[in-house]
């Protein structure tokens, strides 16, 4: 392991202790963690943990308030928020995931490739990254997932889409620095090949920036997903999932039935939430740039 | 352009026939025959775009395949809806960004700083649709202080500048009833249009306020603001007059790219608050796959991002002499 390389992990693997010392962003990545980590434990336990069938009618009168049998209440279907509430985050952790992988797995090589090769490559593909990312992001994502219908992978799809771009200009923002650098082209000297240039001396010092994007990422797909939801693009809706509750919820607003929206609402805002605190605390500690 | 043939591909290629949906299958197949002729679909895909292709450079977006109206009179006409809620939802992100970014930055590593931050990351993870239902739930339905959807009363929109035979109105709900001298129509405007610009432009502040407070940090530290200090100027003067000044480009900056966000925004509040903008628009046109409404609408979008862009390249040169040679 290089020098450069040890650094990085250190950085990359922070022990707890070193995290309570670097002040909010190490707070901020330790509340992102639990709140994250809660979420996915709860969906994952849930169909053992929900006091009700997340999906059936009528388990209790319509619309009640919460209550102590129903802590959260019940919507206009009769079934129960906190059965719903606790099953409800599978399809947008699901769809974020592959969204995030998705955009990984293409982002990443295009944008090494590049901006190593350079020239008519780079600037064709630099055209086509910039006018996606220039446009509405979420127009573009209504478009396509209207155009390739209903689905976890179409939805993740027409998530990726949108943002392939933000990768490709950090790889390709970085490459072109390291690219120059002393080392990168004493590696050239001796004679090493392209793709071990790329891979093993250039992507590794890409991780750190990577991996804060794509946690960001997360939280940006998460909400994404509820927004395609919340336009009527969502998932089948035999599966229980918060974007649908809270876009159901808005027809019995005038009705006052608060805890419809408010908890699935809630429960969004908390995963979104988590992700973006472990991002942005990540990018302070990695670019520690401001601390002094 | 590139983005075009790429809509228009997705949108053809793809599965889902607008002549169906449209009669809902009670149509004999002549009848499904003759009006693929007369929408142009029964045409090879090539001579397809291109007939579109043309039609664009004359500023004609076709027509639409549900009501066969113009799409381009169709967009103008949504148009305003959107352009009122954007400015407004600008004016407040960026005001309160700007002004929160700037108390972060003096008040460095603070409680303060801190509360401003956080603040800031909370609101980027609210879904923008989620935050304006929670405020029609408080605002609207609980306190009864604002309308909960709509731009104003029914009938009670304003007619704009109207001198002998001459009419002139923008669409912009507040300068036309202003034009019309009628205060209670721009009341009324300006209490319909204040949650959905007050949605949008929370969720857009976090933004700003990280922007400014990072490039105000990075100014706070150069020599001239300490020489300023030195001089014993009031701190108000030090930051807003001298730092802010030089921090105010890159958040000029990230208005343009926020534009784009905004439009994204958009289309979720006009949703939440009934708005008749281009977003709600877009969405009515999606379920009836109206694919020239569809095309007309993302051409338009990419038209104002590009124009705003442009915009603000302009106005940077004017604010910085530097750029303008």
């Amino acid at each position: 392991m290089t020098e450069i390389d040890q650094t990085i992990y250190k950085r990359l693997t922070p022990s707890l202790k070193s995290l309570t010392q670097r002040g909010l962003a190490g707070w901020m990545v330790i509340a992102g963690c639990i709140i994250v980590l809660s979420i996915v434990i709860m969906t994952i336990l849930s169909p053992w943990i929900t006091p009700y069938d997340p999906s059936a009618l009528n388990v209790g009168p319509l619309r009640t308030p919460p209550s102590m049998q129903f802590p959260l209440g019940t919507n206009h279907l009769g079934q129960d928020m906190l059965s719903r509430i606790l099953s409800g985050g599978g399809n947008m952790l699901l769809v974020a995931l592959l969204s995030v992988t998705i955009c990984l797995l293409i982002g990443v090589p295009i944008g090494l490739v590049a901006s190593y090769i350079g020239g008519a490559v780079d600037k064709i593909l630099s055209l086509i990254m910039d006018s996606i990312y220039a446009f509405p992001g979420l127009v573009l994502a209504i478009v396509i997932a209207a155009m390739l219908g209903r689905g976890v992978v179409n939805m993740a799809l027409s998530i990726a889409v949108v943002y392939v771009p933000s990768y490709f200009r950090i790889v390709r923002s970085h490459v072109l620095t390291i690219k120059e650098l002393p080392y990168t082209q004493a590696a050239r000297a001796i004679g090493a090949k392209g793709y071990t240039i790329v891979l093993s001396y250039i992507l590794p010092n890409l991780i750190p920036s990577i991996v804060s994007v794509a946690t960001i990422n997360f939280a940006d797909a998460i909400l994404t997903a509820a927004g395609l939801t919340f336009v009527g693009l969502g998932l089948e809706k035999d599966i229980p999932d918060w974007g649908w509750d809270l876009t159901d919820g808005r027809m019995l607003l005038p009705s006052g039935a608060w805890w419809v929206i408010t908890f699935p609402g809630i429960m969004i805002v908390l995963l979104a939430l988590g992700f973006t605190l472990i991002g942005e605390g990540l990018s302070d500690l990695l670019n520690p740039r401001l601390d002094h | 352009m590139l983005l075009l043939s790429f809509v228009f591909l997705i949108v053809r290629v793809l599965p889902g026939d607008p002549v169906l949906l449209h009669f809902e299958k009670a149509a004999s197949p002549e009848t499904i025959e003759s009006m693929r002729v007369r929408l142009g679909l029964d045409k090879p895909l090539l001579n397809q775009y291109f007939d579109y292709f043309l039609g664009l450079l004359h500023g004609d977006l076709g027509k639409s395949m549900q009501d066969f109206s113009p799409v381009g009179q169709q967009i103008f006409s949504a148009f305003p809806a959107t352009l009122e809620l954007a400015i407004f939802s600008m004016i407040i992100a960026a005001g309160l960004g700007i002004v929160l970014g700037i108390r972060s930055s003096k008040s460095y590593n603070s409680f303060q700083d801190h509360a401003i931050r956080m603040f800031g990351t909370v609101m980027y993870a609210i879904p923008i649709f989620f935050l304006g239902m929670l405020f029609q739930m408080v605002f609207g339905v609980g306190l009864h202080w604002f309308p909960t959807g709509g731009r104003i009363y029914p009938g009670m929109d304003p007619d704009g500048l109207s001198l002998g035979n001459i009419q002139f109105s923008t669409g912009l709900y507040t300068v036309d009833s202003l034009l019309e001298g009628d205060l209670l129509k721009f009341a009324q405007s300006l209490r319909y249009l204040f949650l959905p610009s007050l949605t949008l432009g929370l969720v857009l502040c976090g933004v700003f306020i990280r922007m400014t407070r990072s490039n105000m940090l990075e100014i706070l530290r150069l020599d001239f603001v300490t020489a300023a200090k030195a001089r014993g100027l009031k701190e108000r003067t030090v930051l807003y007059s001298y730092a802010f000044r030089n921090a105010f480009l890159p958040v000029l900056t990230m208005m343009g790219l926020q534009f784009a966000v905004l439009l994204g925004g958009a289309i979720l509040t006009e949703t939440t608050f009934s708005w008749p903008g281009l977003g709600r628009y877009l969405v009515d046109r999606i379920n009836f796959r109206d694919y020239t409404a569809i095309q007309g609408d993302i051409v338009f979008f990419g038209l104002l991002v590009a124009l705003v862009s442009l915009v603000v390249d302009i106005l940077y040169a004017y604010l910085d002499p530097r750029i303008r040679l």
